[in-house]
């Protein structure tokens, strides 16, 4: 069977660049970046050049990056680090959207457990953080803020600008988990003015377990894995020499391809939107049509459970995704749908496209022609459950 | 054929799905989430905890069948779960795992397996079907292994849920299920059964019950038959007929629960002689293979899972109720349970006793 790949918001295929030059990196960069002979230079050299690769694609100085484990790794770095090194401040107020990742949510969950207040502030109902809103959420109590550039689900990008502005205004420091929108829009961190950036390599072509995490110089973070002295006191452990070298081809290719992929992908999606909007009666768009990365297409099916949707896409070999996952792997309730204040149904009738590197309009062809059909299925076995059921 | 097979993650229905692989079917691994598996993780024993959902996962992926985990939180708390406390705190026995066979497994679970374009969905119970010639209808009957026939559960289930189902494994043992596992490699084939409710942790049932239940269980008056106060108890939905253990009781000869009164929050209690029923009538009867039997005909019923069944005689009520005359007295009928009607291996129905 024929298979179709659009769920690149959970993760992306390694683009054969990345491949290449981490392959190069498994057989022959071996040796320890911390060692004096050779090897160790060698290796040490492939890290120095990621880091500067990242360090253009965002427009940052390549002392200011520090390599992790991935984007959990990096949120939990930034504002762990951060509220640590500021624990003297007497700052103890801790501020997210409501529709942050869970590795920002649990952070902040387990931070309150130690003594932090914490505020999530709501979305408008297309998933956009109003800045009044931050306004109004910032005391001089605050410590540190952290919103999302672009959101997994519904791809909505925010006005991290802004937000920032009004932060530093308060006096604290801004982390923006730009995990959903790097490789897909430009990222500047000068441009958009935050201290902590967070990013993870297997989002934009590169390989799995390796991330990074911008710091703007002159922000002091507190290492939260201690041991040797990597990445300037910040990270201890020997590094992911091979995966580093993959997210810095990564970077390679969003700073040589960004502008040319984002165009075709925005037009894939559109035409996958177009088509499914046209196609199928009562589905409705989530999250704001134009302040969005290129790749995301967030649908909701009414009189549809998004799980059965799902499923029986995946059995024509389309791979998509719904809002969030229960430990089990079976789903559950959307928490950013539910956040932009959509009824308890919406938040489960809801699918998302996220295209990328390899998609083709032959295959959002096929998935405009077979959608219609599984849905009017599912809709006809649902109505008659109810009709049989009474509810 | 495309056929679903609800996978809990033990070695009868990872079996029955490897049957069905065998026999070249289209075979897609369905495992349904029941309850909030964030919290408590491992404390779970029974049939769907979240080692149980992994072992279905990495059986399918043995056998190279897809496999989804879906999500019936919602439907299972609505019908067992709620059933499962309301009818402790009236007093009665309830079993859930005929409601979640019935309401989840042969209605939700045969519903999304349609919408997914199955022709059937499977099970590993240790039932049988039969097609009856004449009118194209199915029966339902024992599993061949004595020791592990389900039957008893699946009284309710109606033509329309048979004529879409396989038991793959009700002609074979729990020992044959078993080497044919280990024959084919199946990690779960030396998997212990699961026992106790899969969703009251550590088996506690009376906690389950008071923290769920509406109203508080309150203490009230245990008495003897002849309406004598003799002692207290703690609650009604602590005691079943039959019961002998924790009355908190000290008679000269051993006493058991005969009747719980929910009106009168009161327990009697009586020696064993006086347990003993010759009838009982039931409910929301349900009759498989389409009409009610022939009254003449001579039947056995079964009061309770693995009970031995008992020769008897039904006389059908009107409001789709039944009564039911057994030759010898049978001991603790319980209200709540289900009473299953056979004739030699074939289940004709069952209702639920009054």
């Amino acid at each position: 069977m024929k298979r179709t790949y659009l769920d690149h918001n959970a993760t992306t295929p390694v683009a054969p660049s990345v491949s290449e030059a981490m392959l190069a990196a498994l057989t022959t960069i071996y040796g320890n970046p911390s060692s004096v002979h050779g090897y160790g230079q060698d290796a040490k050299t492939a890290l120095d050049n990621a880091r500067g690769t990242v360090a253009q694609l965002l427009g940052a100085e390549p002392t200011e990056v520090v390599f992790t484990s991935g984007g959990s790794e990096s949120i939990n770095l930034a504002i762990r680090g951060a509220v640590a090194s500021l624990t003297s401040s007497n700052r103890k107020h801790l501020i997210a959207s409501s529709i942050e990742h869970e590795a920002v949510h649990q952070t902040l969950k387990a931070l309150s457990k130690q003594g932090w207040t914490t505020t999530l502030i709501g979305v408008d109902d297309s998933g956009i953080i109003e800045p009044q809103r931050l306004a109004s959420a910032l005391t001089d109590d605050t410590a540190l803020v952290s919103i999302m550039h672009a959101n997994n689900e519904i791809g909505t990008i925010q006005p991290i600008e802004e937000l920032a502005a009004l932060t530093h205004s308060r006096g604290a420091v801004f982390h923006t988990d730009a995990v959903q929108s790097v490789g897909k829009v430009p990222v500047d961190v000068k441009a958009l003015d935050v201290d902590l950036l967070s990013l993870s390599g297997h989002k934009f072509n590169g390989p799995k377990g390796v991330g990074a995490l911008w710091i703007k110089r002159g922000n002091r973070l507190q290492s939260q894995i201690t041991g040797g002295k990597q990445e300037r006191n910040r990270r201890a452990g020997t590094e992911n020499v091979p995966a580093i070298i993959g997210l810095g081809a990564a970077a390679q290719l969003t700073i040589d391809n960004w502008s040319a992929s984002a165009i075709t992908t925005a037009s894939l999606r559109d035409r996958l939107e177009a088509g499914i909007l046209n196609g199928v009666s009562q589905t409705v768009l989530n999250g704001d049509p134009a302040r969005r990365v290129c790749n995301t297409s967030s649908i909701s099916f009414a009189g549809v459970e998004a799980e059965s949707l799902l499923i029986a896409l995946d059995l024509e070999g389309i791979a998509v995704s719904t809002g969030s996952a229960c430990s089990s792997g079976s789903l559950a309730p959307s928490h950013v749908l539910r956040a932009m204040g959509f009824s308890t149904h919406r938040t489960q009738n809801s699918i998302r496209f996220s295209l990328g590197l390899g998609s083709t309009a032959a295959e959002i062809d096929r998935v405009i022609a077979i959608t219609p059909d599984i849905v009017a299925r599912l809709r006809a076995m649902r109505k008659s459950a109810r009709a049989r059921t009474g509810s | 054929m495309r056929i679903v097979v609800a996978m809990s993650g033990g070695v009868d229905s990872s079996v029955a799905a490897l049957s069905l692989v065998e026999e070249g079917h289209e075979v897609i691994g369905i495992s349904m989430q029941l309850y909030d598996q964030q919290h408590g993780e491992s404390h779970f024993g029974g049939c769907c905890s979240i080692d149980d959902l992994h072992d279905a996962r990495r059986t399918a992926s043995q056998l190279g069948i897809r496999h989804y985990i879906v999500n019936f939180e919602k439907q299972f708390n609505e019908t067992v779960v709620s059933t499962f406390v309301r009818e402790y705190s009236v007093g009665r026995t309830p079993i859930p795992c005929v409601q979640c066979n019935g309401d989840l497994k042969f209605s939700h679970l045969l519903e999304r397996a349609t919408a997914l374009g199955a022709d059937y969905i499977a099970t590993g119970h240790y039932v049988r079907l039969a097609k009856l010639a004449h009118f194209g209808q199915v029966t339902l009957r024992k599993g061949v292994d004595p020791t592990k026939d389900q039957s008893y559960f699946l009284f309710s289930l109606t033509q329309n849920q048979l004529t879409r189902t396989k038991f793959p494994i009700g002609h074979l043992t729990k020992e044959e299920v078993r080497s044919k596992a280990r024959a084919s490699g199946l990690a779960v084939a030396g998997k212990p059964d699961s026992q106790e409710l899969c969703f009251v942790p550590d088996g506690k049932t009376s906690n389950f019950v008071e923290e769920r239940a509406p109203t508080v269980p309150q203490p009230g008056p245990i008495r003897n038959s002849s309406g004598l106060e003799i002692g207290h108890h703690t609650g009604l939905h602590r005691y079943t007929v039959g019961q002998r253990k924790g009355l908190g009781l000290s008679t000269s000869i051993p006493l058991y629960v005969l009747e719980l009164d929910s009106a009168r929050n009161s327990l009697t209690v009586g020696p064993r002689g006086e347990l003993e029923r010759t009838e009982l009538t039931a409910s929301k009867v349900n009759w498989i293979a389409g009409p009610p039997p022939d009254s003449s005909r001579p039947i056995t019923a079964r009061i309770r899972h693995r009970h031995p069944e008992a020769s008897a005689t039904l006389a059908l009520l009107p409001g789709n109720r039944v009564s039911v005359a057994f030759d010898e007295p049978q001991l603790a009928v319980a209200p709540g349970q289900a009473v299953v009607f056979y004739d030699a291996d074939t289940v004709l129905g069952g209702g639920w006793i009054d």
